[in-house]
């Protein structure tokens, strides 16, 4: 599903340059559950951002799904992560003014989908998520973990190839954590590729295999036996 | 262009432009105030026209009069202080010479300008009057407004120097009961009684003749008066593109050479030029017509330039919200779109709602001056103008709001999303 060889990328901050990814080799196959890992300034988020085509790769090359990431103009850009990706982040970042639906339904605003189908689908993920009767509240009304979901079932209803996770529990307690990485076990138990970042052990041991990142580089790269999240909800 | 026409996009900018009220009318007070004032000022200015034009309506706008007066040259063996005298064949003169003069009324008056009104008796009752001697073709110069069943002073009238009188509304109030139609009776009229034909209505606004003014033919005057070719004044109208000043110019010189006054002789002939004092007050209402218009346009500039503002402002403000769209899959010319669209849909709200108030304000106005005394009548807008607005307004918005949708398209997503 991704293909990553010899991938650099540098930051110019004034006259020195900062050197954040360092040849990076990785793929991830369809249906895996990766946690990335490492401390901050360890490369995991511009990782993600690269992946997310949020950010641009200097060297290296990129394959998503059979297509080479490469060169591509915001238009473009656009379009792919709207075709292959969804996001959820760490500030859940929905849309204030927006109802949970209408947060739903905003990928397939941009897929051109109709306003019927849009809400249908869009209750459909938020059923998925446990929220139906939430559909119609502001995100304000919502609780960490609920914006958390409502950000995931988001990201699942352009039905995406891939869904990047940046620190999707970093601001949620273990208990609400728990919840979410335990819809998130669910989602990838359908056969979803998820890949989240993450500095959290217990979060990581949750997923199916570990790429521990320090200082630009992987030095470590395993599968693990997951821990089932439901068991602590 | 398709997204235009698409309902989902508007959909979107709806909820975006309906769910941040606050946002939303701010933005749209500016543009808002700015056309309703300039709604109610090109209204208000308008409304003064129209009023001046009603006050002018009864009289022909290009029209002057002219009197004889004393020559206060010496000229041609005659020595200063003559009298003059306008006479009949005066008439044939300057309609013959100058081709401007569309109609040209000569008059003779008993009791205007210090003479001795003429005293007027019907039964136990009497009064003191002016006495017009007319010309059936005055009516062109000033509408005479006359009662049903009446009429004015005709052609055969004339022909025959019927013994015939037009009385005003004041003379018919001194000198008949309320319901007596005067129309038909018979009035003493120094030693001669006179039918009266018609009485004539007081005009709203401008008028030469006052409501105690009677009317006889011109023919009959002179036989009763023995006043022979003598005319008092010529009441003179010119043709609506005609320079007033110009014939006004033109008949005194003719009436000095066929009445061998100098030339330079200001004082021989007098005239008052109503159509250069209506153009004046004309001049002053395009002037005041023309303010309202770059005032009007220069407030709906400045709320314009305010929605680009507070939509820039915005824009920062939704920064994140940008960002999480282009992260969900909004293309730069999605999110430009979108920008410029609310831009527009906020000016196109503010506008139509500014028309609607301004147009409130202005039937106001109209209906609390209607019985005033005061030249303020139907203030409009022209549609074309209202229209133009708009479209200013549109054109505007758009490229105003171009500018927020520049730097929203210019902040990259990530930089967007990190914000934190």
């Amino acid at each position: 599903m991704i293909e990553i060889k010899d991938l650099h990328k540098s930051y110019k901050m004034g006259s020195n340059s900062l050197h954040v990814l360092k040849g990076i080799n990785f793929s991830v196959k369809e249906g895996e559950l990766v946690a990335i890992m490492g401390s901050s300034g360890s490369g995991k988020s511009t990782l993600l951002n690269i992946l997310g085509m949020l950010d641009e790769l200097d060297e290296g090359s990129y394959t998503l799904d059979g297509v080479p990431i490469k060169n591509l103009n915001e238009t473009k850009a656009a379009q792919y992560r709207n075709k292959f990706l969804g996001f959820v982040f760490q500030s859940f970042n929905l849309i204030n003014y927006k109802s949970a639906m209408e947060n739903v339904a905003l990928p397939l605003y941009y897929q051109k989908v109709g306003r019927k189908e849009r809400q249908e689908k869009a209750l459909k993920y938020l059923e998925q998520v446990g929220l139906k009767e939430w559909a119609t509240h502001l995100p304000n009304e919502l609780s960490g973990g609920q914006k958390q979901r409502v950000a995931i079932a988001r990201a699942m209803a352009a039905e995406p190839k891939v869904l990047l996770a940046d620190e999707p529990t970093g601001a949620l307690d273990s208990k609400t954590s728990y919840e979410v990485m335990d819809l998130i076990q669910k989602i990838n138990d359908q056969g979803n590729t998820i890949l989240l970042v993450t500095h959290e052990p217990d979060i990581a041991d949750m997923c199916k295999r570990i790429v521990h990142l320090k200082d630009g580089v992987i030095i470590e790269d395993k599968k693990v036996e997951q821990v089932r999240a439901s068991q602590y909800v | 262009m398709k997204f235009l026409f698409d309902s989902n996009t508007w959909q979107e900018i709806f909820g975006s432009i309906s769910k941040n009220k606050t946002r939303t009318i701010i933005t749209v007070i500016g543009v808002l105030w700015g056309i309703f004032i300039y709604v109610a000022l090109s209204g208000a200015a308008k409304g003064l026209d129209n009023g001046f034009d009603k006050a002018f309506k009864t009289v022909a706008m290009n029209s002057m009069f002219v009197w004889a007066q004393n020559t206060s040259m010496p000229y041609d063996g005659f020595k200063t202080g003559r009298p003059m005298q306008l006479k009949l064949g005066d008439v044939e003169t300057l309609e013959n010479r100058i081709p401007e003069i569309q109609f040209i009324a000569p008059r003779i008056t008993q009791g205007g300008f210090g003479s001795e009104p003429v005293y007027t008796v019907r039964g136990q009752k009497s009064g003191s009057y002016t006495l017009n001697g007319d010309y059936p073709i005055y009516t062109k110069i000033s509408t005479k407004k006359i009662f049903d069943g009446g009429r004015f002073i005709n052609q055969e009238d004339m022909d025959q120097a019927r013994k015939v009188i037009v009385i005003g509304e004041r003379v018919q109030q001194e000198l008949f009961k309320k319901e007596e139609d005067p129309v038909g009776a018979y009035i003493r009229v120094g030693n001669v009684y006179f039918q009266v034909i018609g009485v004539h209505k007081l005009a709203q606004g401008v008028s030469f003749d006052s409501d105690s003014a009677m009317f006889i033919p011109f023919s009959t005057y002179r036989k009763l008066y023995n006043s022979g070719d003598n005319v008092g004044y010529l009441c003179i109208a010119a043709y609506d593109d005609a320079d007033v000043v110009q014939v006004e110019k033109d008949i005194k010189a003719i009436l000095k050479s066929t009445h061998r006054v100098n030339p330079k002789d200001e004082r021989a002939f007098g005239s008052f030029n109503l159509g250069e004092r209506f153009g004046e007050i004309m001049g002053f209402a395009d002037g005041l017509t023309f303010m309202s218009l770059v005032v009007g346009i220069a407030t709906i500039l400045a709320g314009v330039i305010g929605i680009g503002n507070i939509l820039l402002i915005s824009v920062k403000e939704r920064t994140k919200e940008l960002g999480v769209r282009r992260a969900l899959g909004a293309t730069p010319s999605e999110v430009r779109n979108q920008i410029i669209l609310e831009s527009v849909f906020l000016t196109l709200i503010a506008g139509v709602v500014g028309i609607i108030l301004g147009a409130g304000l202005l039937s106001g106005l109209n209906a609390f001056t209607k019985d005033a005394d005061f030249p303020y009548a139907n203030p409009t807008v022209p549609i074309p103008y209202v229209l133009g607005a708009l479209a200013i307004m549109v054109i505007l918005g758009t490229l105003i709001g171009l500018i927020p949708a520049q730097r929203a398209v210019s902040i990259k997503p990530i930089d967007a999303l990190r914000e934190e």
